[in-house]
């Protein structure tokens, strides 16, 4: 993975220094609440319900076995012993002391981590696959062009008062993992005609209350006009993107009221202005490349015999590789995800045993090194098939090992009620009782690939509109009111959910979402999965079932 | 008043002019916003002071007249200091219009600003809380190295 060098170092070092002062002098009433809001929130610190919450950065879901132990050291010393993958491939806290947040960063420094620009009005995280550098059908690895992307948005002085927040994701396979139509700008590594990689830009895609799939604006792009395109489009952005409305300023209205044709033709005349000089060389992007050569893998691991003799003998361990492990661009190697999906813990959190468990298994199985998903759980990418028995064992005993990876307990969901203080309902108590309703394992198997996304308000952090299933809670008079959504995909098929009808109370949402699941069962026609019945028959057959008994 | 310029604490020698007010009968430096500058620009450019312009958020590079290259000074105006803006049009003074002369951020920015608004070519500071101007010198250092390239 990417190893700093001194300037990397040296950045992230005076970056927790400035931060101090800054909190120092707004302990000392030297800085105003909003000056200081937009300043903390660039330094990943929010102020929520019960305690402010700190959302550390996990560049493109890359993690090693160092930095996942200091995660759990600072789940130990600063918060109550756990912390949380976003959907955005991030940890949050949850129980930080403000005053306590700088030496939090400074301990993240130390193994080179930081909490940057993970929240407020400016250029986010950029993510993408987390099967990148293994996932068989990719084009090439896209880690090296994240970390030319990251390094360019960092501290990027002319777009860091944006008019809100800016998150790019690219994909290098065919498999959109990173749901990059969903984003502002969505880079897809792509060959042309002769055979050269390059990028297709999308812009304008994103979720929240207004869900727009992006548009492609560029369909070829030369590699080493990359930064200098994406300046372009954060320029005209941060130009014209509206200013007077919070619900309007994403780059994705700007698009649609300008028109793409017209917002593609004003990103291209700034790009003429600006390519010449900007180019990124050959010898730069070799440079990054090298930071993500494959690790040494073994060049027989696939003729071990034991992994199909496992499998064959124990059931539940061949359940475990069917749900929870996925392909590898090497013979003899399975990826493994980590369920953090337990149906008794919140989705998404880990405590600071697991973490430290997790690190140890990592460097004996992994080659060190651990990615976060968007879909809140984590992978260990390069585990041979001799391991994965052994790993398999170690994971169960660590309540790590549930086998519902894209299953319908695999549920996306945001803090909700729980900690935010925008939260309508209890997103966290749903997930729960879906988890105590749905417990048959046989049965959500059987259910196959279904996505349940539930979000705590129209801000929509747990993408419930692209959901196959998507559950938002609303405020009814002060009663928590949740709204189905059924037919959503982040995938290459992006689509938005259909409502399926009026919202439905709290203690009908466990009734509602089994209904859907039984005329699933009764529609579906052989191995059909979920979203595609759904695409199939349309919602009627699924409205009128969970409105019957009304 | 004093402001920072060129990294120092200087004595401050302009007045803005708004609108709607006549121009001083004594000589001194004065600014005026981009449409008086458009439609006064005769008259401006008899008055014995320095003359220079402030431009808004608002204001585009391209609708700027080739006359504003005259310009004695070229303020940038915050009125929050959340608007971004101001950062590329400082950007692009210095790049596209390859404005050489004083860019002048005032208005509602905060000191915790200026390390990346030196970066984008603004090279003074009208901060309106005169306490922090100290506080403020110290942030040109904050950061010792960066990512992309600085427009000085
Ligand atoms: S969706 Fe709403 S309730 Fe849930 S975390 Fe986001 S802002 Fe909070």
């Amino acid at each position: 993975m990417y190893q700093y060098n001194d300037k990397d170092q040296t950045l992230i070092d005076e970056r927790v220094a400035q931060f101090r002062g800054q909190t120092e002098r707004f302990l000392r009433g030297e800085i105003g609440e909003d000056q200081f809001r937009a300043l903390r929130l660039m330094n990943g610190l929010y102020i929520q319900t019960h305690a402010p919450m700190l959302r550390v950065a996990v560049p493109y879901g890359l993690l090693n076995s160092r930095k996942v132990r200091k995660l759990a050291e600072i789940a130990r010393a600063y918060d109550k012993g756990y912390c949380h993958i976003s959907t955005r491939q991030n940890v949050q806290y949850n129980w930080p002391e403000l005053e306590k947040v700088p030496d939090i960063l400074q301990e993240l420094a130390s193994v080179q981590m930081h909490a940057i620009q993970t929240s407020g009005n400016c250029l986010r995280n950029t993510t993408t696959d987390h099967l990148a550098g293994v996932a068989p059908d990719e084009i090439e690895d896209p880690r090296p062009y994240c970390e030319i992307i990251r390094q360019w948005t960092t501290f990027h002085p002319e777009f860091a008062y944006l008019p809100r927040k800016f998150k790019i994701a690219v994909s290098a396979t065919t498999t959109d993992r990173a749901a990059t139509q969903f984003h502002d700008i969505g880079v897809h590594l792509v060959k042309n005609e002769s055979g050269d990689t390059g990028f297709r830009i999308l812009a304008g895609g994103g979720l929240g209350r207004t869900p727009i799939i992006g548009k492609i604006i560029k369909p070829y792009l030369e590699k080493q006009h990359l930064l200098s395109y994406l300046e372009a489009i954060l320029r005209v952005y941060n130009l014209h993107g509206r200013r007077d409305n919070k619900f309007k300023a994403r780059i994705k209205i700007l698009v649609k009221e300008t028109g793409v044709e017209k917002f593609t033709e004003m990103v291209n005349a700034e790009w003429q202005q600006i390519k010449n000089g900007m180019e990124l060389s050959e010898q730069r992007i070799n440079d990054i490349k090298a930071h993500f050569a494959p690790p040494a893998y073994l060049t027989n691991a696939d003729q071990d015999k034991s992994f199909a003799l496992h499998k064959k003998q124990d059931s539940e361990f061949a359940t475990w590789i069917k749900y929870n492990t996925a392909d590898h661009k090497i013979a003899g190697y399975r990826a493994v995800f980590i369920s953090l999906k337990a149906p008794d813990s919140p989705p998404g959190d880990i405590t600071h045993t697991q973490l430290d468990a997790i690190a140890d298994l990592s460097d004996q199985y992994s080659f060190g090194e651990i990615r976060t998903t968007h879909r809140q759980n984590l992978v260990l990418a390069d585990v041979k098939q001799a391991d994965l028995h052994q790993l398999w064992q170690n994971l169960n005993t660590l309540d790590l090992a549930t086998p519902n990876i894209g299953t319908i307990t695999d549920i996306i969901c945001c803090p909700g009620l729980d900690f935010c203080s925008l939260a309508n309902a209890g997103s966290i108590g749903i997930t729960k009782q879906i988890n105590e309703a749905i417990d048959n394992q046989d049965y959500i198997h059987d259910l196959g690939d279904i996505k349940i996304n539930i979000s705590g308000c129209m801000n929509g952090c747990a993408h419930q509109s692209v959901g196959h299933i998507g559950i938002l809670g609303v405020d009814k008079k002060g009663v928590e009111w949740y709204q189905i959504t059924l037919g959503g995909s982040s995938e290459n098929e992006a689509a938005i959910g259909d409502r399926l009808g009026p919202a439905v109370a709290k203690e009908h949402v466990v009734k509602t979402i089994t209904t859907i699941l039984d005329v699933y069962i009764q529609q579906r026609l052989e191995d059909e999965s979920f979203l595609n019945t759904v695409k199939r028959v349309g919602i009627t057959p699924f409205k009128e079932q969970v409105y019957a008994n009304h | 008043m004093q402001i920072i310029k060129d990294q120092k604490i200087v004595e401050n020698t302009w007045t803005y002019i708004p609108d709607d007010t006549k121009l001083p009968a004594e000589i001194s430096d004065i600014t005026v916003s981009l449409s008086r500058w458009n439609e006064e620009y005769d008259k401006l450019e008899k008055y014995q002071g320095k003359v220079g312009i402030r431009i808004n958020p608002d204001d585009s590079i391209e609708s700027l007249p080739p006359s504003v290259m005259k310009a004695a000074l070229i303020e940038v105006n915050f009125p929050v200091f959340t608007d971004g803006r101001s950062f590329s049009l400082a950007q692009l003074l210095r790049t596209r219009l390859k404005f050489k002369g004083e860019i002048r951020a005032v208005g509602q920015f905060m000191p915790d600003q200026i390390f990346y608004l030196s970066r984008v070519g603004v090279n003074s500071f009208a901060l309106e809380n005169q306490e922090s101007l100290a506080d403020a010198i110290s942030m040109f250092d904050d950061f010792s190295d960066s990512y992309q390239a600085s427009v000085n």
